[in-house]
């Protein structure tokens, strides 16, 4: 899996992913489906190590958007996790979203926009928030790790309360460089 | 290496397959499907989807984990399912006990103008399915082995099973449901007894 290095742990909060996990939980989200992604790793971790949750691992991104659909049809909450390369792949479901007014969350780890090493992630990084907006989908972002937990909370309730599709986008430098060497 | 078509009567085969369904879920995928289980009796526990192709098991999926002790039923075409391929495996690698994926499988794009499908090219759903691992797997060629199947659609436990029905290429009269997904949500949520703001 991948690595990340950032600053010394000391300087840095890692704590955000643990105030992500307590925001969805004080928010009743109960269904949790993700491609795997390192800046969710330790997310996607506390969601399968709670009985209470129900993790689902996808092979793309939008089977996500229908499953989180299918979630409020049957009175679970959803969270969707994914990375902005993902974005792309979520266009035409969430017409499923708009035409049915589902609500719907999904938390996004950008790429492509801090310190990117890898070009081929730039394209889609530079279009996510403006795809999700064609589509209907209110963005959010999350920049600052002490923020993590009031960003969320108000963007689960605006989903589940305001009947909306949030996505709240999580910032590349939050979420630190990708370490490319072991050293 | 073309299969060869199936026979049976595609409403006729739905409407056996949905007879004293109980409190069986229903999610129908695009097209066809949606007018086959509409013909069969409307019904709150229905929704028909319009559209999100790729999209019907996996909102099934989503809905039989909220419901766990309710079975759930996809009924949905062969182009359909195969646009949500990765799903199926999806489906298979989470084990919803209660979900049982049902693919009318006539080997056509019937919305669009009768063109041949990977089905119909030979793609076996039913063998795709086995490799996925499902749980229980069945390829039904007549109303009787409909009819053998039928229970096991109420059956919360050993899923997800998957079913190929192979019924007889052509459209039938289009029997057309509700198309408002608002009013469709808004009335299987309450039909469940859950809020509807």
């Amino acid at each position: 899996m991948n690595q990340i290095a950032g600053p010394p742990a000391s300087e840095v909060d890692t704590g955000w992913p643990v105030a992500i996990y307590g925001a969805l939980k004080r928010a009743r989200v109960r269904q949790v489906s993700y491609v795997p992604d390192a800046g969710h790793s330790r997310l996607i971790n506390l969601a399968h190590e709670d009985t209470a949750m129900a993790a689902t691992v996808l092979t793309t991104e939008e089977e996500g958007v229908a499953l989180a659909a299918g979630a409020w049809l049957g009175g679970d909450r959803s969270v969707l996790l994914m990375q902005s390369s993902g974005v792309g792949n979520c266009i035409n479901m969430l017409s499923l979203l708009n035409s049915c007014r589902f609500p719907f969350l999904t938390l996004v780890t950008m790429r492509g926009e801090w310190a990117e090493f890898n070009p081929w992630q730039i394209p889609m990084g530079r279009a996510a928030a403006a795809a999700l907006e064609l589509m209907g989908v209110t963005v959010m972002r999350l920049d600052e790790a002490d923020e993590a937990d009031e960003i969320v909370t108000a963007a689960a309730d605006l989903a589940f309360e305001g009947d909306q599709q949030i996505a709240v986008l999580i910032s590349q430098r939050l979420i630190g460089r990708k370490k490319w060497v072991s050293e | 290496m073309a299969m060869q078509p199936g026979t049976m009567d595609r409403r006729h085969a739905v409407r056996d397959l949905l007879a004293d369904r109980a409190e069986l879920l229903v999610v129908s995928g695009l097209g066809s499907p949606s007018y086959d289980v509409f013909a069969a009796g409307d019904d709150a526990a229905n929704f028909y989807l319009w559209g999100a192709m790729g999209g019907a098991a996996m909102m099934g999926l989503g809905l039989a984990l909220a419901r766990p002790r309710q079975p759930v039923a996809v009924i949905t075409g062969d182009g359909e399912a195969m646009m949500g391929v990765g799903g199926l495996l999806t489906i298979s690698v989470r084990k919803p006990p209660n979900l049982t994926v049902v693919v009318l499988d006539n080997g056509q794009f019937g919305e669009t103008g009768m063109q041949r499908s990977h089905s119909g090219f030979g793609v076996d759903l039913a063998k795709l399915a086995q490799g996925a691992g499902f749980s229980e797997v069945v390829t039904i060629r007549n109303l009787e082995g409909v009819a053998a199947f039928r229970p096991r659609l109420q059956d919360v436990a050993g899923g997800p099973r998957f079913a190929v029905l192979r019924i007889a290429p052509g459209n039938q009269e289009r029997a057309l449901p509700a198309r408002d997904g608002v009013y469709l949500k808004n009335r299987f949520r309450e039909k469940l007894g859950l809020p509807v703001s």
